[in-house]
């Protein structure tokens, strides 16, 4: 027994020839492009290749600019409103499918809800400019409504994934001894269930914000002339090379959707499990 | 009295009244789903099979012209029909630059995965962290960031230069070389993801078994861990591959027009090209492309649990 026993180094699972090396490829893959965006948008120069000094110079600017503000105005609005919109609908949806009996139609409802998710956003931008025109022409109304209704559908799978979550999580208990004790409908939803979704709620409803104020292709098809946002303006202002400004512009965005998700982290942290 | 009777008849309509509550509370988005999801693309499927208008737009006229130009193309001249090269060189590069991007992001992926998964419980929440930060980032944004690394005069070429390495900066922009970085760039997040899901609940008591019985490290990893963690692997090339192949605003910045994915000559159709039916029919096509690879990858895991079962 003991002659069959060879020397081998003691095993850790941790270690496997060559995984160190590319896990630290990866990270530096994905951060370093971002961290170079991020330095150069304060780079007293023109040229991203060269660093001629700190300076706030293309944030000024991106501040100054009318179009930008507009773009950004745009922006924050749709954002805000696709992400309530979407939210409701997806607490509603998600109070109707999820603690039930499986029922007739269930995997039909799921499969609606997440089709967005798995429809390329191409095909969605042309499905909707064609029928957007078609609506134009007929009835001849104009408006930013169409945007705001393009984004609250692809809004509504993510946020309804935090909601859906949260809610299998939660026991029927408290909802039926409230209904035991005869509390109307009503009143046990509004003072067991909502209380206790809430974490899920605002979840989804930052998961929207963040999605909507991302979106460049469905808007790019759905947008009238003057309707611009912010990534659609970005994507209009490239020509062969990123302007300073556009990386300012991208900068602030960045910031933004990065505060979102460490909400969302921490969020998730404090209430999630 | 006859419980049994009585039982059944309210208990039944209850379940009637919740399921009829269901449907109410799910209604109000799935009309939205419908008006502005869903049922538009039906419009899609019709348009493929219409006329198109001069000037954009379509023409109400039964027509299958539209799928014709899609592999044909007949020359106006002289009136003969050969096979649209252009539109098949496009389609075989969405089709290819997706599987590189997909096994690029599974080469990168996995060890990612694996080595966040062994870490201890407190700091992979960290680590994960850090992975899906620049998922919820801003794609366009990304995808400018990666533009600045790898043009002639970015961060690369510069840097090169700068060491005596190259004398003239390489090109890497506009090609295909540069969409398949710039995807896979942005889509590694999604590969990570559902790799370290499962590589999270695999038993590692099974990789230290295999071990002790004197199975190598290549052999444990490929006959114990890739096979346990197959479901995150498919999982994760779906999660890349569907949208490399119906990615629009990479290859539009990274490829500058020259280098065109489905996407882009699908809006070109709708744009310059003032081809309604034809962008349409392109639009079902690679509809139909990522539905057959959704349906294989429901498939292999309807087998991959029976089999493990």
């Amino acid at each position: 027994m003991i002659s069959l026993t060879r020397k081998r180094p003691p095993f850790s699972l941790k270690t496997q020839p060559g995984f160190g090396l590319i896990t630290g490829v990866c990270f530096v893959m994905l951060y370093a492009p971002i961290i170079t965006l991020v330095v150069y948008s304060f780079n007293a120069g023109k040229y991203i290749s060269m660093w001629e000094g700190f300076s706030l110079q293309w944030y000024v600017a991106a501040w100054g600019n009318e179009a930008v503000q507009d773009a950004a105005i745009r922006s924050l609005f749709l954002a805000v409103q696709a992400s309530v919109y979407s939210t409701i609908l997806a607490t509603m949806a998600a109070l109707g499918t999820t603690r039930t009996r499986p029922f007739r139609g269930l995997t039909a409802i799921y499969a609606m809800i997440n089709q967005p998710l798995m429809v390329p956003e191409i095909v969605t931008a042309v499905a909707l400019l064609i029928l957007f025109a078609m609506i134009k022409s007929w009835t001849g109304i104009q408006g930013i409504f169409y945007l705001v209704i393009a984004h609250t559908a692809f809004c509504i799978p993510f946020a309804y994934l935090p909601i859906r979550a949260r809610l299998e999580g939660m026991d029927l208990i408290l909802e039926t001894a409230a209904a035991d004790l005869y509390a109307t409908p009503w009143k046990t939803f509004w003072r067991i269930t909502l209380p206790l979704l809430w974490p899920g709620i605002i979840a989804g409803a930052m998961l929207g914000f963040v999605i909507s104020l991302d979106d460049v292709v469905i808007t790019e098809f759905v947008k009238s002339s003057g309707q611009e946002t912010l990534p659609t303006y970005m994507l209009g202002q490239l020509r062969r090379v990123v302007t300073p400004e556009i990386n300012a512009i991208s900068t602030m965005l960045l910031g933004l959707s990065i505060l979102v998700v460490c909400l969302l982290f921490f969020i998730e942290r404090k209430f999630g499990k | 009295m006859n419980n049994n009777k009585t039982a059944s008849g309210p208990v039944r309509n209850m379940q009637i009244n919740r399921t009829r509550r269901n449907w109410l509370l799910s209604a109000p988005a799935l009309v939205v789903l419908a008006a502005a999801a869903s049922g538009p693309l039906l419009i899609v499927l019709v348009y493929s099979f219409l006329s198109a208008g001069e000037y954009g737009g379509v023409v109400w006229k039964f027509s299958t012209d539209a799928w014709f130009n899609v592999v044909f193309f007949r020359d106006i001249f002289d009136g003969t029909t050969t096979l649209a090269d252009a539109h098949m060189r496009i389609l075989w590069r969405s089709v290819r630059l997706s599987s590189i991007t997909t096994l690029i992001t599974l080469m990168i992926g996995f060890p990612t995965a694996y080595v966040i998964a062994t870490r201890p419980r407190k700091t992979r929440s960290f680590w994960l962290f850090l992975i899906t930060v620049p998922f919820w980032t801003n794609l366009l944004i990304r995808t400018f960031a990666i533009l600045e690394v790898i043009r002639n005069e970015g961060l690369i070429n510069i840097g090169l230069q700068r060491l005596g390495i190259i004398d003239a900066p390489i090109q890497m922009l506009y090609t295909d070389f540069a969409i398949m970085v710039g995807m896979t760039y942005v889509y590694l997040p999604l590969m990570v993801l559902p790799l370290y899901a499962s590589m999270e609940r695999l038993d590692f008591s099974l990789v230290e078994a295999a071990y002790d019985l004197y199975a190598t490290r290549h052999k444990v990893l490929r006959r114990i861990i890739v096979p346990l963690v197959k479901p995150g692997i498919i999982a994760g090339s779906i999660l890349v591959f569907i949208p490399s192949l119906g990615a629009f605003v990479t290859p539009r910045v990274l490829g500058g027009g020259k280098k065109m994915m489905l996407g882009n000559l699908i809006e070109l159709q709708f744009g310059a090209g003032r081809n309604w039916p034809l962008g349409a029919a392109l639009s079902v096509t690679l509809l139909a492309l990522v539905m057959a690879a959704l349906l294989m990858y429901v498939r292999s895991t309807q087998h991959h649990s029976g089999s493990v079962r």
